[in-house]
């Protein structure tokens, strides 16, 4: 087993084979019961239902991301957000571009919010958006640049703990604030909306939607074999070393900072990622993504899912996000007290999540990565 | 009524030579100006409780035989007596002179058959509605044909004119005439120019002669005259302003030149009190800043308890206040001084709460104690939709806290604003005493630096710790009160504040009180300084990238912890 490369030694764990397993038959489940099950029967998946498994799955990659920067490295991010919505700017801006003439007022170059604003250009950060291979290295390239200048200053100067995850969230907040200008050429408070098609096909149609969910499900499965592929990899052992003890990793000479920005930003790509899968879905961004709120929201899913587990962000971010969806529409001021009260218990009584319950069972079985002791990480 | 000649040149000059010390008395106003508020609300207080009703009715009896008389003068045949009459009354010092006289200047000012003056309210149509011209009782409608008109030929229209932008200057009371010699700049004309040098010889009040000599000499540089821009120089008044910006296009060089070199030095001045403002608003932000966190200064600096629901706190405090002056209404003031210990109280019970209910149980996990708060903070911003309401509430600000101190023409300075800075200061000020000089302050240092130790010293930890954590909610009440005064009171109220709090806390220095006062100001003054040339959101994203930026230079702040405790 050892003498696999490291990328294929994900495959070797009994977790990632079920997780993939599960990700897949469910996949396929819903796709055959969106297509072979005829609309009206109690079995059919309708084409919204699909779309909203669509975004669940954008949302568990996030997660993963989440999770493989907190889980593994101690570095609580309370700014992914910024890099999740990055991604799906860079997508809005391809989807803007692919309305062409259509648009409102029929200009054939710009956007509807800058002829709106009586810009008689592209603004030149907008040129090269309307090639989709352009547009689609941007939300990895966005969101990963942001990642390596911020991550390389702070780690640079060893600011972590408490320290980071403060200024990370003044990162989201200041993003937010930017956006939401519309001098920035980013629509400001409306976003990106009114998106026609991607890559020719029409993004109302069930077809696409289906299309952009099953792509969901494969970025979500690739993402996790990825982040799997890191954590049980030397690198990985180094990640967690870091996040146990920092100064005792740093004294047997590891180079901390750039074990911990390279993870940083490929966490951020992932979520970037995310970001482009999940705005497609939902047809619109806009700077209430950045907000800090929405970025608090991702770390109680990895958190109420068990953190440094991968599988667990998954169920978490699925499982707090279909509570919402439920809670929103039967009773929407009750959202934010269960919101509120889920980050009270999980913190409190279930410090290991959802995983930990799971894995209560099989205790027995050696898996490293889960002899995880809270007290010691965040010291 | 004959006004006096104009005032010829050699008067003029010989002004000139006066004015030129004008300056002096105008700064000696301005110093003055503080007393003159503090006086004035002093005396609106006890007029308020003191007004005896008694004499008050003799007086109006009294008044109005005088009243009576001075109108029954108007009712004669002669021109020239009417002009006199008409002097009279602007020297009567009767409140209701401005309206006799523009009722007489409009024609409606009327006799009765039976002999009583009554003003027509509306003198077109055949029906009248009337008022007694001495009680300004409504007398309900008059047909024309009972009423005889007052009448006046042009020579006394003019008078008239002049009579009414003056009627005030004559007035007892020296806030009207204040008034009136404000009105009075960039208005005066040639009818008007003559009496109002001698009017400005037999004012009482230096800053209303001021004012009146002002006025008076934007008319002679109107009319070309250089003395005139002495009387002026040094007023920050935009009417000042205007009339030597029109003298700019004068033929006479030596004039031009004068106005120029005036209007440069005027704009000086305007820099300097725009530099002040600036900073005034600068020091009022940062108080703001300071006052929302200093509480966590405490919690996260001193216990390093991260509570993200500080904000939530914070706008408990402010909901203390408005439900005080739902409590007793018509009572703002009184209720705002009551919601101090109020908001403290109510701040520092859910504080401890929190400790006790959460905190406690994730010692020693900070980034869980995080989290957790967070889900407090959205738990205690849905309460207050679903209780009170999820608009936002209006709070009162009660009367000693509004309007402004003038400091020049150019500079005001808004109350509510300095009250808040002073109570930041104050508050910032106890809590420096308390962790300096009380056995509370001293326990909470110990624990802070070596738990164990302390412990063993016999320090009871949790008591330090259930009080510090009270303490440090508490003052996020008393932020909230405060912010009452200045901001709107909604639920979102504490999420406004959290990340710049943090922000001020962790610039400043963690643990350390006076780097979050220094912190919390300079960031006010930043800001504001910014906010002219980068608009108010990008003047906030500039800070917020300077700090984070500033904390990769220095990870402990401005004022980072020395010895031992720095490393816990």
């Amino acid at each position: 087993m050892q003498s696999r490369s490291w990328l294929m030694r994900p495959f070797g764990e009994r977790s990632t084979l079920i997780f993939l397993a599960v990700l897949l038959a469910a996949m396929a489940l819903v796709t055959l019961m969106h297509l072979a099950v005829p609309p009206g029967h109690s079995l059919h998946v309708s084409a919204y239902t699909v779309n909203l498994f669509g975004k669940y799955l954008s949302y568990a990659l996030l997660a993963v991301a989440v999770d493989l920067v907190w889980g593994y490295l101690g570095i609580l991010s309370l700014g992914h957000g910024a890099f999740f919505a990055m991604g799906g700017y860079a997508m809005g801006m391809y989807l803007m571009r692919q309305i062409g003439d259509r648009g409102v007022y029929g200009h054939p170059v710009l956007p509807d919010f800058m002829v709106f604003l009586n810009w008689d250009s592209l603004p030149w950060y907008w040129h090269g958006f309307d090639m989709a291979g352009f547009a689609f290295l941007m939300v990895l390239l966005a969101p990963g640049a942001l990642a390596l200048i911020f991550g390389f200053l702070a780690f640079r100067s060893r600011v972590t703990g408490v320290y980071l995850s403060i200024i990370t969230q003044a990162l989201t907040f200041a993003l937010m604030l930017a956006f939401f200008r519309n001098e920035m050429g980013f629509g400001g408070n409306n976003g990106l909306t009114d998106f026609r098609e991607i890559l020719g096909f029409n993004l109302r149609s069930s077809e696409t939607r289906l299309g952009l969910f099953l792509a969901s499900g494969v970025a979500l499965a690739v993402g996790y074999l990825l982040c799997r592929a890191i954590v049980t990899s030397k690198l990985g052992r180094v990640c967690v070393a870091t996040r146990d003890a920092e100064a005792r990793t740093r004294f047997l000479g590891y180079r901390v900072e750039r074990f911990q920005l390279f993870v940083f930003v490929v966490s951020a790509m992932l979520a970037g990622l995310a970001g482009a899968l999940y705005v497609p879905q939902v047809g619109i961004i806009n700077p209430s993504e950045f907000s800090p709120l929405f970025s608090i929201e991702i770390v109680l899913w990895v958190a109420l899912g068990g953190r440094a587990t991968l599988y667990g962000a998954v169920i978490g971010a699925i499982l707090v996000n279909y509570a919402k969806t439920v809670f929103t529409g039967v009773m929407p001021d009750a959202w934010l007290f269960a919101l509120g009260g889920l980050f009270v218990l999980v913190t409190v009584f279930l410090p290991r999540g959802v995983a930990g319950l799971l894995s209560l069972r099989l205790r027995r079985r050696r898996d490293a990565d889960a002899s995880f002791s809270a007290k010691e990480a965040s010291a | 009524m004959r006004y006096p000649p104009m005032p010829g040149p050699a008067a003029v000059g010989a002004r000139a030579g006066s004015a030129a010390e004008d300056s002096e008395p105008m700064h000696a106003a301005t110093r003055g100006s503080w007393l003159m508020v503090l006086v004035l609300a002093l005396a609106f207080v006890l007029g308020l409780t003191l007004t005896a009703p008694v004499s008050a009715q003799e007086a109006e009896a009294a008044d109005d035989t005088a009243a009576q008389a001075l109108l029954e003068a108007l009712d004669v045949s002669s021109f020239s007596a009417k002009g006199e009459a008409i002097e009279a009354i602007v020297r009567s010092d009767d409140p209701r002179a401005r309206d006799w006289l523009q009722a007489l200047l409009d024609g409606r000012l009327q006799r009765t058959d039976d002999g009583r003056f009554v003003v027509a309210l509306d003198n077109s149509g055949r029906q009248w509605p009337v008022e007694d011209a001495l009680t300004g009782e409504a007398l309900g409608e008059m047909s024309r044909r009972d009423l005889e008109r007052i009448g006046i030929n042009n020579a006394l229209r003019n008078q008239l004119r002049s009579a009414i932008a003056v009627v005030d200057l004559y007035a007892a009371d020296v806030g009207l005439r204040r008034a009136s010699a404000e009105r009075l700049l960039g208005e005066v004309d040639g009818d008007l120019a003559g009496p109002l040098a001698k009017v400005i010889e037999e004012e009482p009040d230096a800053r209303v002669q001021e004012r009146l000599i002002q006025a008076l000499a934007i008319y002679r540089l109107e009319q070309g005259e250089f003395a005139a821009i002495d009387d002026l120089r040094g007023s920050l008044h935009p009417r000042v302003r205007v009339a030597f910006n029109r003298v700019l296009n004068s033929d006479d060089p030596a004039l031009v030149d004068g106005a120029r070199e005036a209007l440069n030095s005027i704009e000086q001045m305007l820099k300097v009190n725009r530099a002040v403002e600036t900073l005034y608003f600068g020091l009022s932000l940062g108080s703001v800043l300071v006052l929302a966190a200093i509480g966590l200064a405490i919690t996260f600096g001193v216990m390093g308890v991260i509570n993200m629901a500080h904000g939530e706190l914070i706008m408990l405090g402010a909901y203390t206040t408005w439900a005080m002056q739902q409590l007793l209404p018509g009572q703002p003031g009184l209720a705002l001084i009551l919601a101090i210990p109020a908001g403290f109280l109510v701040a520092a019970l859910a504080g401890i709460a929190i400790e006790r209910g959460v905190i406690q149980f994730l010692k020693g996990r900070p980034l869980e104690t995080l989290l957790a708060t967070f889900g407090i903070s959205l738990i205690l911003q849905q309460l207050v939709r679903t209780v009170i309401s999820p608009l936002n509430r209006t709070v009162i600000t009660p009367e000693w806290m509004s309007g402004s101190i003038a400091i020049n023409d150019a500079l005001s300075l808004t109350l509510n604003r300095m009250v808040v800075l002073g109570f930041a200061l104050v508050v910032f000020a106890a809590l420096v005493l308390i962790m300096r000089r009380t056995r509370l302050g001293l326990e909470v240092r110990a624990v802070t630096q070596n738990r164990a130790m302390a412990r063993s010293m016999g320090i009871r930890a949790t008591r330090v710790d259930i009080l510090t954590f009270a303490l440090g909610s508490g003052v996020a009440g008393l932020a909230g009160v405060a912010l009452s005064q200045l901001t709107n009171v909604g639920p979102n109220l504490g999420q406004n504040y959290i990340i710049d709090s943090f922000m001020v806390v962790v610039f400043g220095g963690v643990g350390n009180l006076w780097g979050t006062l220094v912190a919390g100001l300079s960031l006010g003054v930043i800001n504001q300084v910014l906010e002219p040339w980068a608009g108010a959101v990008m003047a906030k994203i500039i800070v917020l990238v300077f700090i984070i930026l500033f904390i990769q230079k220095r990870p402990r702040g401005l004022f980072p912890q020395k010895g031992r405790a720095a490393e816990g």
